[in-house]
């Protein structure tokens, strides 16, 4: 039976036709899989019918009624939930708060059921496996952790249609795995999913039908039995892509960066580690593990309590991220919308933020140099000056990095740097990062994308609970061996 | 692409009620109520133009109006004739103000505290001092020299040159850039290695410095240094920015909105003042407009 029935749907945006006729049918019960390039329209697709956004035309049908959502809140109440790409926590509310806005459980006088909400929301919580405490303010989660509230937040719902869009874009394997499980018990009960990802493997091992868009049309509608990996990857780009390879066995040379001892209580503690040029030392973990509260430490984002870091042999005190970056350190950080983007200035302005020179700016210069950023990270703009807040997830990540790289850091830090990229451009990432390594740039790369991490680093640590455990081979290691090192120790 | 449709948006808007009101009243275009009009909206102007270096990081300053009067008094002070040449009491007057507003910004960067308090606590503060420096009397017998500052056509000629460097600052160096970027999204200017503290300082201090060169000039104007001048000012200097399209929650905007949206709230006083309608139907008439140009400004934002 079919449950959503989108007809010919279309969505233009200044400058830009994001949905261009657009039809898509679910049927109950299955998870239908939503894939294509970064920009090619899937979120814009999944806010219409999570009523975040307006169609200018076409037809939506659900559960056989005609459909016209004009805020979430109708779609909620038709059995629509959504957990949106773009994370945008009520970062003073507490964890609990979160799940439940908008809906809070209520005694007599709308006042709130407090210890209800909090018993629910770490039901929630539980049965995805991550124990957040409820009352934790989300300003204080890491993304990964933000990525799971939103899970339970959607799943609070008890909706008959779930949208994920990207929802495992930040949590690492175990995780991921959950979600799954979840995802089969939904499906059991009757509840549909759309699940939008630019990871392929999942969507083979959990979707019953994928439907590919490409520049805002409809290219193919196919049951997964009838389709494999490279047939996707056609119909997205329209072209072959070659996929990354085994790691680069790089000649490695001086000493770039050295960590002694250095710990964030409650966070990590005594690390030790040193990061050579024309590096990629990769850091796995799982959630939780205290790699990117590490990596902020380097970057001068939090202050460690204890331990010395030396930049190039030097004892370097490093407050704040202008040291980091006058020591020659760049990083992209995870949460690229606390961290990484001012939505509301253009792309270029982004993109030379960090590496303007001199007091006056001269525009000439900077067009160009913005220019050839975007050329350089092939990042999909309308034009130059169009809003950093309104590109697409992907691009997004894409524009922070070019941010990043301007001041031609020799030390990089990349906190899950392909979040939410695609494959087309996730392969030119890699052949990028795997550029700069050559050219002697040292890079640290965490990344909850086991894949990625053991193709990419030259070199790969394990942290667990705040420590460096285990330094492994990436070239010989399986998968599941880094996951047993990474797991936390029953006490 | 945005803020230069709002500026059109503005210039539109200007130019209609400009064409109604010399129809009705054509004693509107003549050269002399034009210089009235751009002479009485300068003082709002230069004010205006400091708070929006406040507006575009995030913040806010309440304390232009006692600030203006603290610096025309000190720089009344300084203006007897005879007694100095006519630049100290201006530098007076500015420095008084850039302090006043350089104490805003470390109390707002160094302390954390909101900046909706710690400038509420100067406008307060700084009343205070304003009396006490004057004996709570108004300091009058100025120099020549000090008072032509605020005749003919001078406010107007300060008022352009603080825009001209305002623009050029903003839009052109650095510094403005990084204002522009700590107003949009702070954590992420301070991740890319902006100076925040730096930056929010830099404003505040020159939002003062700008109200210091106001009050001096309305000393000047009015041959007196008024304890009791200013009251509101601040008001009306945020009205002017937040009509030119700055947005209060920072990063968007700029000075070429401030002008117009000075330029809008003269013109409209001034036809009100033609109109001879009583001062009591001016004050609503001016809330409406503020809030309906904003008002405006977000709906076009929005499709
Ligand atoms: N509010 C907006 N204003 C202008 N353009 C927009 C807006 N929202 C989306 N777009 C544009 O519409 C196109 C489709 O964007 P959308 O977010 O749907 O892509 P996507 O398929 O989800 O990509 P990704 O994989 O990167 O998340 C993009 O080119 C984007 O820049
Ligand atoms: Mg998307």
């Amino acid at each position: 039976m079919r449950v959503l029935h989108v007809l010919n749907v279309s969505k233009s945006f200044p400058g830009i036709r994001a949905l261009d006729r657009v039809r898509l049918d679910v049927s109950g019960g299955t998870v239908h899989a939503l894939v294509g390039e970064n920009g090619a329209g899937k979120s814009t697709l999944m806010k219409i019918i999570a009523g975040l956004t307006q169609p200018d035309e076409g037809e939506l049908l659900f559960k056989g009624r005609q459909f016209r959502p004009r805020n979430p809140h109708d779609a909620l109440k038709a059995g629509i939930a959504m957990i949106p790409q773009e994370l945008m926590p009520f970062r003073e509310l507490t964890v609990a708060e979160n799940i439940f806005v908008g809906h809070e459980p209520t005694l007599r006088f709308g006042w709130l059921d407090k210890n209800k909400m909090q018993r629910e929301a770490a039901r929630l919580l539980g049965q995805i496996g991550v124990p957040i405490p409820p009352t934790t303010r989300m300003k204080d989660l890491t993304v990964a952790q933000m990525q799971v509230v939103e899970i339970a937040k959607a799943l609070a719902h008890n909706a008959d249609l779930l949208i994920m869009d990207e929802p495992t874009s930040a949590i690492s394997e175990r995780e991921v795995e959950t979600l799954f499980s979840i995802i089969g018990d939904l499906k059991r009960r009757g509840v549909s999913v759309i699940y939008v990802s630019h990871r392929l493997d999942e969507i083979f091992r959990i979707s019953d039908a994928v439907t590919v868009l490409r520049d805002g049309q409809h290219v193919a509608t196919r049951p997964i039995t009838d389709t494999d990996r490279n047939t996707l990857i056609t119909l997205m780009v329209g072209r072959d892509i070659e996929e990354t390879v085994g790691p680069s066995a790089t000649a490695t040379g001086d000493v770039a960066l050295e960590l002694r001892g250095l710990t964030k209580r409650g966070k990590f503690t005594g690390v030790d580690l040193t990061l050579r040029q024309g590096e990629i030392l990769g850091l796995a973990g799982l959630m939780g593990a205290g790699r990117t509260e590490l990596a902020e430490a380097i970057f001068g984002l939090v202050r460690p309590d204890a331990g010395e870091l030396r930049v190039r042999g030097r004892v370097v005190k490093i407050e704040s991220p202008r040291d980091a970056i006058a020591h020659g350190i760049g990083m992209v950080t995870e949460d690229r919308h606390k961290f990484g983007l001012v939505h509301v200035m253009s792309v270029k302005h982004n993109i030379t933020l960090a590496g303007l020179r001199g007091w006056w700016i001269n525009r000439t210069v900077e067009n160009a140099m913005a220019d050839e950023q975007l050329r350089a990270y092939s990042i999909k703009v309308r034009d130059r000056n169009q809003l950093a807040g309104t590109l697409s997830g992907g691009n997004q990540q894409k524009v922070v990095l070019a941010k990043t790289l301007l001041p031609r850091p020799s030390i990089l830090i990349l906190d899950e740097p392909t979040r939410g990229i695609d494959i087309g451009s996730k392969a030119e990432m890699h052949a990028f990062v795997r550029e700069l390594a050559r050219e002697g740039m040292a890079v640290l790369l965490i990344s909850s994308e086991l894949p990625e991490l053991l193709s990419l680093s030259t070199r790969l640590l394990v942290m667990r609970q705040g420590r460096i455990g285990a330094e492994l081979d990436p070239r010989s290691v399986t998968q599941e061996t880094v996951l047993r090192h990474a797991m936390p120790k029953e006490r | 692409m945005k803020t230069w449709l709002s500026r059109f948006g503005l210039v539109v808007a200007l130019l209609c009620i400009g064409a109604a009101l010399s129809i009705v009243k054509p004693v509107f275009l003549t050269f002399p109520n034009l210089l009235n009009v751009v002479r009485q909206i300068s003082i709002n102007g230069i004010l205006a133009v400091g708070v929006t270096y406040v507006l575009l990081t995030g913040g806010v300053d309440l304390s232009l109006g006692s600030v203006v009067a603290l610096s025309g008094v000190v720089a009344a002070i300084f203006a007897h004739p005879g007694d100095w040449p006519v630049i100290v009491p201006v530098a007076a007057g500015v420095l008084v103000g850039a302090a006043c507003g350089g104490i805003n910004g470390l109390v707002v960067t160094k302390g954390r505290v909101a900046p909706f308090i710690v400038t509420l606590g100067m406008m307060t503060a700084a009343r205070g001092v304003a009396l006490v420096v004057s004996g709570g009397k108004p300091v009058s017998n100025l120099g020549e020299s000090f008072r032509w500052i605020g005749s003919g056509g001078v406010p107007v000629i300060v008022f352009l040159a603080v825009s001209c460097v305002s623009w050029v600052l903003l839009s052109n160096l650095r510094l403005g850039r990084h204002l522009y970027a700590v107003g949009g999204n702070e954590n992420a200017a301070r991740a890319s290695g902006i100076n925040v503290e730096g930056v929010k300082l830099f404003a505040y201090t020159i939002c003062g410095a700008l109200a210091g060169l106001g009050g001096v000039v309305l000393a000047a104007r009015i041959t007196t240094g008024q304890p009791n001048a200013g009251v509101g000012y601040e008001l009306d200097a945020i009205a002017a920015v937040v009509i030119g399209g700055t947005s209060l929650s920072g990063g968007v905007g700029g000075v070429g909105g401030t002008i117009l949206g000075a330029l809008l709230m003269g013109v409209i006083n001034n036809g009100l003042d033609l109109l001879n309608v009583s001062s009591y139907y001016q004050a609503i008439v001016k809330g409406i407009i503020i809030v309906g140009a904003v008002w405006l400004d977000q709906r076009k934002e929005k499709s």
